[in-house]
């Protein structure tokens, strides 16, 4: 199932939490949601699963829109709010059987689909507890089970790994890609090395405006451009090894990181690498490289930069 | 249809689970069968084989306890968060008010279940008025779902529990009391409106064993526009 979304906008009195924003979600896609805190994912997220409804613009899943045919849209899709509410006072079975009847899952099935929930998401020891007895991380895995239980085709999930431990992390990132493969995801987010683990595509949305739409190796491309170089140099001074550098024509500039040790810093011209001609003349000179390592522009950076005006 | 029944019947197990529904049944049946058989004007000096005293404490009683077991209908899931949770799933606006009404309904049910054990014991002393004790449980049910509803819309409107059970007291207060005392102290049409308008004009003329649309309008068309409120002001959450 497709999600298209179409100059969505909402409003919290005179602030505009999601201004005019479009994009589309093609079935089998996982799409990453990432923005500062209050830039409008949850909203976004919100407005997709039914919950609030936009002032302006339209949300269609399927072919269906929110305004119209809510309840369409809700069956098929599995959706992890943020803070992840349950019902604290339910035991793990109870609740995951509730979820299952509210979605019309045929009675037969019902203890099937808990299993498999129970067994997908890693509860099985814990499953006669009541969710309010649960750790955070066991609540988060009772909170994607009850998101899946009805196998829908659309899974939101807001902010799926908070509060979760680095192990659980990692499980719960398995769990996202192993279900990416067969149904549509969005999931939001803050910690971008999450998004760039599970999603196919990054939308970089803030105060209320998308800003980047494209995969990971895109958005490095489009704010990394030049090619930086991290480079030692041995068999010589290092004031000469500057000055033998600075004639290479592809080189824009060169900065001393560790004179003792001779590294150097060194940034190409637009779309040129420098690598041969360094090497050559390294080669020419009788110098040696003891150190060559290309630096990538962290993804961090470029969230920095376009979220920070 | 279906969704209603999961929802009210989840909430009644809620009741039950958080010992609730215990206390409140617990409290009931005490009451009620004190004030019914050993205190004050108890069933021995009316001279009739009726279960009016009965009648009149439940009526006092309901009164009381339904604000509380409303209160937190939705504005406990609200607070909790779960609103989102129940909304996203196939669940309309209508379900889920529905869905809490009758789980109240159904433990107002409960705890007037045990009471049919004073309808036989009195059939066993005397001649019995059958039909004006169906009737009076009848009234009993309907004064119930008129504060039901009240209590589901104040719990919509408060997003506190506590002022949501006080306000549901507040308003109830004048459907009890203050209209009954209004419509005695007025003559012509303003005596005539309050009259109509007091709970215990059309309650007392049920439980006599009198049914009439009149009262069963009343009592819908409350409980209707209560829910129909409830409904618009939760469709309009700007959440």
């Amino acid at each position: 199932m497709d999600i298209v979304v179409e100059h969505l906008t909402k409003r919290y009195g005179p602030q505009k939490a999601v201004d005019n924003v479009s994009f589309r979600v093609k079935a089998g896609e996982v799409l990453g949601f990432l923005g500062p805190n209050g830039a409008g994912k949850t909203t976004t997220m919100k407005a997709i699963a039914c919950y609030i409804k936009p002032e302006q613009g339209d949300i269609l899943v399927g072919g269906y829109s929110i305004h119209e045919h809510p309840e369409m849209i809700k069956k098929n899709i599995g959706y992890l709010p943020e803070n992840n509410p349950l019902y604290q006072e339910m035991n793990i079975i109870d609740f995951l059987e509730f979820v299952a009847k509210i979605h019309n899952v045929p009675k037969y099935l019902i203890p099937e689909r808990i299993l498999d929930m129970v067994r997908t998401c890693g509860l099985e020891g814990e499953k006669h507890k009541l969710i309010g007895e649960l750790s955070k991380g066991y609540q988060q895995r009772v909170g994607l089970a009850q998101a899946l239980i009805h196998d829908p085709e659309i899974l939101i999930l807001d902010e799926p790994t908070t509060g979760l431990d680095p192990n659980q992390i990692v499980e719960i990132r398995e769990l996202i890609k192993r279900i990416g493969k067969e149904k549509t995801v969005i999931l939001s987010s803050h910690i971008l090395a999450e998004v760039e683990a599970t999603c196919d595509r990054i939308l970089i949305i803030n105060n209320g405006r998308i800003v980047v739409d494209g995969t990971a190796e895109e958005l490095r491309k489009q704010a990394a451009g030049n090619e930086i170089l991290r480079i030692g140099i041995q068999g010589g001074e290092a004031n000469d090894i500057f000055d033998l550098l600075f004639q290479i024509d592809t080189i824009e500039t060169i900065d001393f990181l560790d004179v003792d040790n001779n590294l150097f810093e060194v940034q190409s011209k637009p779309d040129s690498s420098s690598v041969k001609a360094i090497f050559e003349t390294c080669v020419k000179n009788d110098f040696y490289i003891s150190e060559l390592t290309p630096t990538e522009t962290k993804l961090e950076d470029i969230f920095r930069e376009l979220t920070l005006h | 249809m279906k969704q209603i029944l999961h929802i009210a019947l989840r909430e009644l197990n809620t009741f039950f689970d958080s010992l609730t529904a215990y206390v409140l049944i617990l409290i009931f049946l005490g009451f009620s069968g004190f004030f019914t058989w050993i205190y004050g004007a108890d069933i021995f000096f009316v001279g009739q084989a009726n279960l009016n005293t009965f009648f009149t404490v439940a009526y006092w009683s309901l009164f009381i306890f339904i604000p509380v077991l409303t209160m937190k209908s939705i504005a406990g899931e609200l607070k909790a968060g779960t609103l989102e949770l129940l909304l996203t799933k196939p669940v309309s606006d209508w379900h889920l008010i529905l869905g809490k009404f009758l789980s109240t309904f159904f433990l107002i049910g409960i705890a007037l279940a045990p009471t049919v054990i004073y309808y036989f014991t009195l059939w066993a002393i005397g001649p019995v008025d059958h039909s004006a004790i169906l009737l009076g449980y009848i009234g009993l049910l309907l004064m119930s779902m008129v504060y039901i509803s009240i209590g589901i819309l104040t719990s919509c409107i408060a997003s506190n529990p506590i002022i949501a059970s006080l306000s549901a007291l507040c308003i109830g207060i004048f459907f009890h009391i203050i209209f009954d005392v209004l419509a005695s102290n007025f003559v012509g049409f303003l005596g005539s409106l309050f009259s109509y308008l007091s709970l215990s004009t059309h309650f007392d003329s049920i439980s006599r064993g009198v049914i009439d649309t009149k009262d069963l309008i009343y009592f819908f068309s409350i409980a209707f526009f209560c829910l129909f409120c409830s409904k618009t002001i939760l469709s309009n959450r700007n959440l």
